[in-house]
């Protein structure tokens, strides 16, 4: 343990209300933890910032999952385990299911949620791609009421949120389209468990005979954020699959990223894998 | 360094026992079951997440107790290794690591045996892969995979020639 453990107080609400207004009352000054797999590593690395913070993962309003005519809503605090059980969930959104298999071993998956991975702002996070591709959008509250924000315009930058220091993610909305569509998710790490993606790839496309009718794409690990490649999307929505077409989109994929140099990979690495990935996906 | 929190006390079973922990909110409940309990046979490996060597259930479900601040542990039920055998006799499950040399140095050994006992609950029949998923976030620098993996597959042979 690298942090001295008295300076570090945890409380746990009684409910929601008194959890907002313990955000609201000092804006910032809370941090939420629901599963702990982001924060207490940071705790236990002695890299916390915050002194104070407040468990959310006791608050039933932020759990379970709800399915609608029109959209599936998931609590904040769902788990990656939560997801994998989710009959509707593994017909509609299998591109999410995927993504929570790939998200560390059974016990990460216990305690890791939804709305974590999202607030955690990694750009290596494993279920923000299949998240952009489903245009998720995220339900946010506070003392004074609630927003809704397309999930896609939520991540301004390295680390930034669209979200005010009182606010806290409530529900995730994923709208419904039914599964008549082809989808693929690919994770590239070091090893098959327990890694963390050097490259992360969510496709989903639906075909009319041999033309692309809708397609959409988002990557993670390649840029400061979790990217939907609307450019890419955009060259080849509505053309045939021919070798111009995948040429076409190699090469719009290519501008629409910015992979880095980093500890786990390099920015060639990164580039030529996301360009195989994207192949990959279109020839599958 | 500012102490900003005070001791609060946390009621839980761990085993079995009804605890009565005071605590620091955000002690880490792999610290609380070593140091307050005494229950070290729960290790620490990476203290991040990543090997498994912490982990424990709670409400039946398997976690690393090195990522759960005991606040959280308010409540709820907990099964370390030293409540996996019946009293003197052993889980099929301990029993197969021994039979098929599942273990060497042994700091692995709780967190691989809590996730194959989780898995046989949740999957009583459990195929390669599930085998494979089921164990993925436990990590073993001596024996290679191999004789844990087989050690889970004998458990659930005696526990399916039982049955």
């Amino acid at each position: 343990m690298r942090s001295y453990l008295p300076a570090y107080d945890l409380q746990a609400p009684k409910n929601l209300a008194e959890a907002l207004a313990r955000m609201d009352r000092e804006p910032g000054v809370w941090k939420p933890l629901a599963g702990g797999t982001d924060l207490m590593v940071l705790f236990e690395a002695g890299q916390l910032a915050h002194r104070k913070l407040l468990s959310l993962w006791h608050l039933p309003e932020f759990q379970g999952i709800e399915v609608g005519t029109d959209a599936v809503s998931l609590g904040a605090l769902t788990t990656y385990t939560d997801v994998l059980r989710h009959p509707v969930l593994q017909r509609e959104f299998p591109l999410l299911c995927q993504a929570a298999r790939e998200t560390g071993g059974v016990a990460t998956q216990n305690r890791g949620t939804l709305a974590g991975n999202i607030a955690n702002a990694s750009p290596a996070a494993d279920s923000p791609p299949a998240l952009l591709v489903y245009d998720a959008q995220l339900e946010l509250i506070s003392a004074h009421g609630s927003r809704r924000v397309a999930y896609q315009d939520f991540h301004t930058g390295y680390k930034q949120m669209d979200l005010r220091p009182e606010e806290l993610i409530a529900r995730i909305r994923l709208p419904r389209r039914g599964n008549a569509r082809r989808h693929y998710y690919r994770k590239v790490g070091t090893r098959k468990a327990q890694a963390i993606a050097k490259v992360c790839f969510a496709g989903m496309a639906e075909m009319r005979g041999e033309e692309i009718r809708d397609i959409r794409i988002a990557l993670g690990s390649v840029a400061p954020t979790v990217i939907r490649c609307r450019k890419t999307e955009e060259v080849l929505r509505g053309q045939k699959l021919d070798a111009a077409a995948l040429e076409a989109a190699r090469q719009a994929l290519a501008g629409e990223i910015a992979p880095i140099d980093d500890f786990r990979s390099t920015a060639k690495y990164r580039r030529r894998v996301a360009l195989n990935l994207l192949e990959d996906f279109l020839l599958s | 360094m500012p102490e900003g929190a005070r001791k609060t006390t946390v009621t839980c079973k761990v085993n079995g026992r009804k605890q009565t922990l005071h605590v620091y909110p955000m002690a880490r409940l792999l610290d609380v079951l070593r140091e307050e309990l005494r229950l070290t046979g729960t290790k620490e490996g990476c203290g991040e997440g990543e090997c498994g060597a912490c982990a424990v259930m709670m409400d039946g479900a398997l976690v690393n107790s090195c990522l759960v601040p005991v606040l959280q542990a308010e409540g709820t039920e907990i099964t370390t290794i030293e409540g996996i055998a019946d009293g003197d006799r052993l889980h099929a499950v301990q029993e197969a690591f021994i039979t098929s040399g599942g273990a060497q140095c042994g700091i692995c050994t709780p967190g691989m045996i809590l996730a194959a006992v989780n898995l046989l609950e949740r999957v009583p029949d459990p195929g390669e892969a599930e085998i494979r998923a089921g164990l993925a976030g436990n990590l073993c620098r001596c024996t290679g995979y191999r004789k844990i993996f087989d050690a889970v597959v004998r458990a659930c042979q005696r526990a399916q020639s039982r049955a």
